[in-house]
């Protein structure tokens, strides 16, 4: 009986508080200045985006071509070694 | 061919430093503002991109009939230009949506096609990466694909209903654009001829390579 009280009482409360629902939506012409979505971050971030990847793809293909090279190196020499 | 890269991406990187000060410079777009300077850095490599799919498949094409590995190697330095390229014209892309659309990204025409001929060429590069030997044939025909989406891909703004802006712009765009714009395109292209000469030459080091470990076995 107690738990049917208490559930009863927090229905009640629950009704008695909620914010109504909203019956339409206004439409304004312009946004408030404090609403509105900065461009700078974007364009930095778009900015840094592509030097970034610039960056890392013409390092990653100079370690590449370094590790290919020093095992060419190698190799080559590994080969002459072997001659009679 | 080594040789020749250093001066060209010294001349890149020249213009890409200078670069942001001539956009800074040029004028602002009227309903955008700001973040219509992004286009400076969105449309070259989103352009290159679909060159640079259209070059993949006719080197390709001339592999699969003349069985040359050097158009091998341009092949796939050029699908993997077009892997950076387009991953840079989709993040760039979303970040200028936000501001200009109100949302990161749309399912339309123009972005739903360029992610799928994207995805093509990130799974020709997966394809060389684990397709073991004889995937050179398989990536090839699979960059014939890539390249047959690249028309729809640059028509499609004309041909479907977008939210994008039509291909129409560039040719029109004022001279304080248009020059902002060419100068970071020729950047963007030094780069790309840069990259895709440093990308051959490893895969020519790695055939060498590869022929010399065949040479020592023997």
């Amino acid at each position: 009986m107690k738990r049917i009280c208490l559930a009863a009482l927090l229905l009640m409360n629950t009704v008695a508080f909620a914010q109504p629902g909203q019956s339409e939506f206004k439409p304004v012409t312009e946004i408030p200045a404090s609403e509105q979505l900065p461009s700078a971050p974007l364009v930095i971030a778009a900015y840094a985006f592509v030097w970034l990847a610039f960056v890392f793809y013409a390092w990653t293909m100079w370690r590449k071509l370094g590790k290919v090279e020093q095992e060419l190196r190698t190799l080559s020499a590994q080969i002459v070694n072997k001659r009679p | 061919m080594r040789k020749a890269v250093v001066p060209l991406l010294a001349a890149a990187g020249l213009i890409f430093m200078t670069a942001p000060i001539i956009i800074a410079r040029a004028r602002y777009e009227s309903t955008m503002g700001l973040v219509q300077k992004i286009f400076y850095f969105h449309m070259p490599p989103a352009m290159l991109m679909l060159l640079s799919a259209i070059f993949c498949g006719i080197v390709s094409a001339i592999f699969l009939v003349r069985r040359r590995p050097f158009y091998d190697w341009m092949a796939f330095a050029a699908a993997e230009l077009t892997v950076l390229y387009g991953a840079m014209a989709m993040v760039t892309g979303p970040l200028w949506a936000r501001k200009a659309w109100g949302v990161w990204w749309v399912w339309d025409a123009r972005l739903t096609m360029s992610l799928l001929m994207w995805m093509v060429f990130v799974s020709y590069l997966l394809l060389r990466r684990y397709g073991g030997p004889g995937s050179e044939t398989l990536a090839a025909g699979l960059a014939l694909f890539g390249m047959a989406t690249a028309p729809f891909v640059y028509l499609s703004v004309n041909i479907w209903r977008t939210i994008h802006p039509l291909t129409s712009v560039v040719p029109t765009l004022p001279v304080d654009f248009a020059f902002a714009l060419w100068y970071s395109f020729a950047g963007f292209l030094l780069l790309y001829i840069a990259l895709m000469m440093l990308r051959m030459t490893i895969e020519r080091q790695r055939t060498l390579l590869d022929h010399l470990y065949l040479e020592s076995e023997e």
